[in-house]
């Protein structure tokens, strides 16, 4: 597989090089040259006028059997209680087996797992349960293979996790042992009406670009999406729905990992991952104690304390706390920059939010860009004023 | 202690910037880094040869021009480096490339830690790690963020989770991924550089590796990229006006009308 120019049919018109997404193509003394890195997208094939493009060896389509049916979501448990994360799938897969006219199943791993009934009234039609002592942790190696032998015996079409630390942990395996594609982060999931494939689109390149991609030929279509992306809707509790208890079968499977303790993190009320609102501080704020002041303000918001890298770099702020390419993503309702530049590096973390607030005192820090509303001043005078009005 | 780290080379993403005339990345003047994840992962691996002795080994999947980044490996943690580039690889999804490191590690005698960064910065999957340990049978831990012990046989890590950190146990040979938190990288000593300077780089092929072509790259993968656009940035920047106080005022009316607060 390859892309070539013709050289012969080439005019050197040069209308393909704006339309390579990643820049690859040069006109060099009036020939096209590709640089590495093609994707073989075909955009620049659309474009040229001459047919002097030429992709060869890309897979045909290979007509996928039809013995898979269904959407399922995996609904991600701690402590026996179900993470939002979970309902905020079934609210899309709804209108993911809505589409396909199939029906919407939740799977849950764990223990003495409340309000299983939940999943229903979020949209599942069907929730299979495994409930066992030996699940009620996050066992990578168990909820793998768990995983897999359902997959194998109930064939969805469709399988969707979220993107949380577990998800990201145990769904590559899964769809390792399965032999087919992962598509990670998923911002938006939609059916192709025509072929019925999951369009599955995600951010690359630390958001600068948005990718579509499907996976043609292998069953399940298998997708994580971060927490918060998707809306939930309201629960409708008189929906019907059926809870089918799966046994999980004990035998022949040992963990190879053992999980000997666990150290929550007790220096954070809100955590990132679940917060509303985030109030993060960068190198504006100067010094380590001058921290306290953004925690002050996220106090009084009832926010999740975030933070730029320097900070970070500099050890003014434990590391879980740090948002961006290197740190988390996330995309709360509201996020305010306090002395926050804005380097690309950490816009790839929060350019997804709702409202973003930028609090700066340099009018031409790139974070304005970005920003819903700027307040361009010295953040030691406007950080108080906002404490005391919100407190009033 | 055997130990390999898998490094990929990713354009420097500081200075990607959108050509507002064409819609494009503007990739001139943009150099190739390490993966900065890979950079921790391979500091822990010449930490761990510190404290057990042994080697490490850095492998990567790439073009030619990838060799300049492990010679970079070698210049501070690696003993030898492995470079994995064919033509057919090109276009590989992350089960493919996790396929092709595999077999590498395969032909390697004998490997008891296998160590990746968290996820890449050019494509931000973290799936080739947990990938790689499924289709090399091994346990596998993500985001570790500390190594507590590791003995000949075994491997006592933390693990970032949302919620705090979890302690997990697992024999050797086994696969982590690793976050920033775990370590500072080093720099580069004159003897290292020396070292890069004058090392030897093989370069495994297709052929080399036995793999089967239908495995590989763009054939051997499973998902496949149909569109790539621009995500539309809708400038809505309202820079507020006034006096600091009525500014903080307007401000706080805004989020009570979007009833945030």
């Amino acid at each position: 597989m390859g892309i070539w120019i013709d050289h012969d049919k080439c005019v050197g018109c040069g209308n393909c090089v704006p339309a390579c997404p990643f820049g690859l193509l040069e006109l060099i003394e009036e020939k096209i040259q590709i640089k590495e890195g093609c994707t073989f997208c075909s955009a620049c094939q659309e474009v040229c006028d001459y047919d002097a493009i030429l992709i060869e060896g890309v897979p045909q389509t290979t007509e996928v059997s039809d013995s898979h049916h269904g959407v399922w979501v995996f609904a991600e448990q701690r402590g026996g209680k179900l993470k939002s994360v979970g309902y905020e799938l079934l609210s899309k897969g709804r209108q993911l087996a809505d589409t396909l006219e199939t029906e919407l199943c939740a799977i849950c791993f764990g223990h003495d797992i409340t309000e299983v009934e939940q999943l229903i009234a979020y949209g599942a039609d069907k929730v299979y349960l495994m409930d066992n002592p030996a699940l009620a942790n996050n066992q990578d190696d168990l909820y793998t293979k768990g995983l897999v032998e359902l997959i194998q015996k109930y064939k969805p079409e469709i399988v969707v996790a979220g993107a949380t630390s577990l998800g990201r942990s145990f769904i590559p395996r899964v769809a390792a042992i399965l032999k087919t594609g992962l598509t990670a982060d998923c911002t938006e999931l939609e059916i192709d009406p025509e072929t019925r494939l999951l369009l599955q689109t995600r951010p690359t390149f630390g958001g600068n670009i948005m990718a579509t991609i499907i996976c043609q030929t292998k069953r399940p279509q298998m997708s994580t999406v971060r927490p918060r992306v998707f809306k939930k809707n309201a629960p409708d509790k008189r929906r019907k729905g059926q809870i089918i208890k799966v046994d999980f079968d004990k035998e022949g499977i040992t963990s190879r990992t053992k999980l000997l303790s666990f150290i929550e993190d007790i220096t954070e009320a809100v955590k990132l991952e679940d917060a509303n609102i985030i109030v993060s501080g960068g190198r504006g704020l100067g010094k380590a104690e001058n921290f306290g002041l953004i925690e002050e303000l996220a106090k009084v918001m009832r926010a999740a304390l975030g933070s730029s890298r320097p900070p970070v770099d500099d050890g003014w702020i434990s590391y879980p706390h740090q948002v961006g390419q290197t740190g988390k993503t996330v995309c709360p309702k509201l996020y305010i920059a306090c002395g926050i530049s804005g380097a690309v590096q950490h816009l790839a973390g929060m350019q997804t939010s709702d409202i973003i607030v930028a609090i700066n005192d340099d009018p031409h820090a790139p974070i304005f860009e970005v920003a819903t509303y700027g307040i361009v001043g010295d953040l030691f005078q406007v950080v108080p004023m906002m404490i005391e009005k919100l407190k009033g | 202690m055997n130990i390999v780290v898998c490094l990929k080379q990713v354009p420097g993403t500081t200075k990607v910037k959108i050509d507002p005339q064409t819609n494009t990345l503007i990739r001139e003047g943009i150099e190739n880094i390490v993966n900065p994840f890979d950079t921790y992962a391979l500091e822990e691996g010449g930490r761990i040869k510190e404290r057990c002795g042994g080697k490490v080994t850095a492998v990567s999947m790439g073009p030619p021009q990838a060799e300049e980044m492990l010679r970079e490996a070698i210049s501070t943690s690696a003993d030898e480096a492995i470079l994995l580039s064919d033509s057919t690889f090109a276009g590989s999804d992350t089960w493919a490339t996790a396929y092709t490191l595999a077999k590498a590690i395969d032909k390697l005698e004998q490997c008891d830690l296998i160590i990746c960064g968290r996820q890449t910065i050019d494509g931000d999957t973290g799936q080739v790690g947990p990938e790689l340990a499924e289709i090399l049978s091994l346990p596998f831990v993500a985001y570790v963020s500390k190594v507590e012990e590791i003995g000949n046989e075994y491997i006592r890590v933390r693990r970032m989770i949302e919620e705090g950190y979890e302690v997990i146990e697992m024999s050797l040979p086994a696969v982590i991924t690793v976050v920033k938190e775990i370590n500072v990288p080093r720099l580069p000593s004159l003897r290292g550089l020396a070292r890069a300077k004058s090392a030897t780089i093989p370069v495994w092929t297709a052929e080399e590796l036995g793999v089967n072509k239908s495995m590989v790259g763009l054939s051997g993968s499973a998902t496949r990229v149909v569109k790539i656009f621009f995500p539309q940035r809708v400038c809505r920047s309202e820079i507020l006006q006034g006096d600091l106080e009525s500014q903080v005022d307007t401000l706080v009316d805004k989020l009570r009308e979007a009833k945030i607060i």
